[in-house]
């Protein structure tokens, strides 16, 4: 079963191909540039590469957030529509948990981080232990200063993982003490071939429903629920 | 010969659409998902909510105009996507689903000018004769454009602040009319009489450009002024007032057009071309004139729908337009470059 993994969440663009016993191939870019004119570009150029068609691809797999709203929608169009029209199973993963796959050999929690503006952070903990993935507290946007708090009453390491992580290394520092520790740059980017692997026997979702998991509403949304008193 | 099929893909602003077009004239299926609902509550569309709902709808809308169509993706002759201008974040979810229906099905891509596309709604009514003059007005557009043929287009006219569609909003808003206020100032017009003298921004002689700022301006001030002289202005009277202003310098201006590029049909398209009263007034004007034709589509093809991007599609196929996978959303698209001929 060759599984068609595509994450667009970050800065990040990262497209892979997998089956069971391997990753077949990757694609990754860490550059500030628009994902919507590279995207199915990288995809075609992974596929032919490797010696595949699309018809050969048998599940997808998108990165389904939280990250840049524009971005997610991007990969999620792009995967929503494949597997309709080619009537195959589609599946999200968190873009969390896939960057926490990185630092799947630390013996401790695992924070990824993704900026989110204003000292706030997309955020989950997870831990890797006999061959099985933990989501210690789900995903969520948070202050980074909370964020500290809450990891302080476990008394483990925690791995900080993602580009964004060192904006944040003071304040982690300040409350967890070295308790805190850094992922290298070379895990920063998130692997294509985690989120196929982790996707690979996830049940499939609705593709016509299945939306982003943007962690937080619209800006007007927001202030027009509080507006209405909710 | 065999039938050609376009699907077309329009997301450019807070419709979903889907539709399927057979030989560049016949409406095989045309799906509409509106987000006028959600919009209403913030009197007007937010960008970031129209994107949300883009992903949410966009599977369903291309499924149930397949469906209809009873065609499948290899009847097809290729996708045509409204590529701009519109919202960047909204475009983005037509154009990525149609680039990746394109890859699956190695179908051709064909991108396609949003205001081309309202002009091409004409093409399903009655075949199109040139030259000829375009009326493009809606919320975001007030544009007058001259076509010689097929896939040529020269913008000889456009608005210089706000789109008429836009001061129509700000009026209803005045008079405390829901949102989008076109329809309701519309409706209101045909009550009210002709009382009050707004001003015509005619701009200079031989422009066909377009202001509709000291206009709106104007009726603020004098609805505020009567307000604060205790005087009740009929908001009747004030949408007639104001909806002569408008139709009678977009009526004048597409006839000088007409007749100054020797057009044999004038054509009106845009959301606002559901007017009445421009409607009304248009046609009285070309009555004047023996062998000019007036188009005016049906209401539903008037407001974003896909048909009109895949009969715009079919013409730019014939014509050799392709993109490929990197097509990008580009919400500043001008029309006169996108035009097929110098
Ligand atoms: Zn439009």
């Amino acid at each position: 079963m060759n599984v068609l993994a595509i994450d667009t969440s970050t800065n990040v663009l990262g497209v892979g191909v997998v089956n069971k016993e391997k990753v077949i191939g990757e694609y990754i870019t860490n550059i500030k540039r628009n994902h919507s004119t590279r995207v199915l570009p990288a995809i075609e150029y992974l596929l032919k590469d490797c010696g595949l068609g699309i018809k050969d691809i048998h599940k997808i797999v998108v990165a389904h957030g939280p990250g840049s709203y524009t971005g997610l929608r991007i990969g999620l169009t792009i995967g929503k529509t494949l597997a309709w029209t080619l009537k195959i199973p589609l599946t999200g993963v968190s873009t969390l948990h896939l960057m926490a796959a990185s630092g799947r050999y630390f013996e401790g929690l695992i924070s990824p981080i993704i900026d989110a503006r204003r000292g706030n952070i997309y955020t989950g903990l997870y831990k890797f232990s006999n061959g099985e993935w933990t989501n210690v507290l789900e995903d969520q946007h948070i202050s980074a200063v909370e964020w500290a708090k809450k990891l302080n009453e476990y008394n483990e390491h925690v791995l900080m993982i993602g580009e964004n992580a060192p904006t944040f290394q003071s304040v982690f520092e300040t409350t967890l003490k070295d308790r805190v520790n850094f992922a290298s740059v070379t895990v920063h980017n998130p692997r294509p071939g985690e989120l196929g692997l982790i996707g690979m026997d996830q049940p499939e979702v609705d593709v016509y429903s299945f939306v982003p998991n943007y962690l937080r509403l619209a800006e007007a949304e927001a202030k027009w629920r509080e507006k209405m008193g909710n | 010969m065999n039938d050609q099929y376009i699907l077309g893909i329009e997301t450019s602003c807070d419709e979903t659409a889907a539709a399927v077009v057979k030989n560049g004239t016949v409406i095989m299926s045309n799906v509409v998902a509106s987000q006028i609902e959600s919009h209403k509550r913030f009197g007007g569309v937010v960008p970031e909510i129209a994107s949300r709902h883009h992903v949410e709808q966009i599977i369903f809308v291309i499924e149930e105009a397949m469906e209809k169509a009873n065609v499948k993706f290899s009847d097809l002759t290729g996708i045509a996507v409204t590529s701009g201008p519109g919202l960047v974040g909204a475009l983005l979810i037509g154009v990525e689903t149609a680039k990746t229906l394109a890859f699956a099905h190695s179908l051709p891509l064909i991108p396609v000018h949003h205001i081309a596309g309202h002009i091409y709604a004409n093409r399903l009514v009655a075949e199109m004769e040139f030259p000829l003059v375009a009326l493009v007005v809606s919320g975001g557009h007030t544009e007058l454009i001259y076509m010689k043929d097929h896939g040529h287009f020269q913008v000889i006219g456009e608005t210089r602040d706000d789109a008429a569609g836009e001061a129509y909003d700000k009026v209803a808003r005045l008079l405390d009319l829901p949102y989008p206020g076109g329809p309701h100032i519309d409706r209101l017009a045909a009550k009210g009489q002709v009382v009050i003298d707004f001003p015509r921004a005619w701009l200079e002689d031989e422009s066909f450009d377009f202001s509709f700022s000291g206009l709106k301006s104007a009726v603020i001030n004098t609805v505020h002024n009567a307000h604060q002289r205790g005087v009740q202005l009929k908001p009747e009277d004030v949408a007639a007032s104001f909806q002569d202003s408008v139709t009678e310098v977009l009526v004048k201006k597409t006839i000088l057009a007409a007749e100054k590029f020797g057009a044999k049909q004038i054509l009106l398209a845009g959301g606002v071309a559901a007017n009445r009263g421009l409607r009304n007034r248009l046609s009285k004007a070309v009555e004047d004139f023996k062998h000019l034709q007036l188009i005016i589509p049906p209401l539903h093809l008037c407001t974003d729908n896909a048909a009109m991007i895949a009969a715009a599609g079919s013409v730019f196929y014939e014509k050799g337009i392709r993109a490929d996978l990197s097509l990008n959303a580009n919400p500043g698209l001008s029309l006169s470059r996108f035009s097929t001929e110098p």
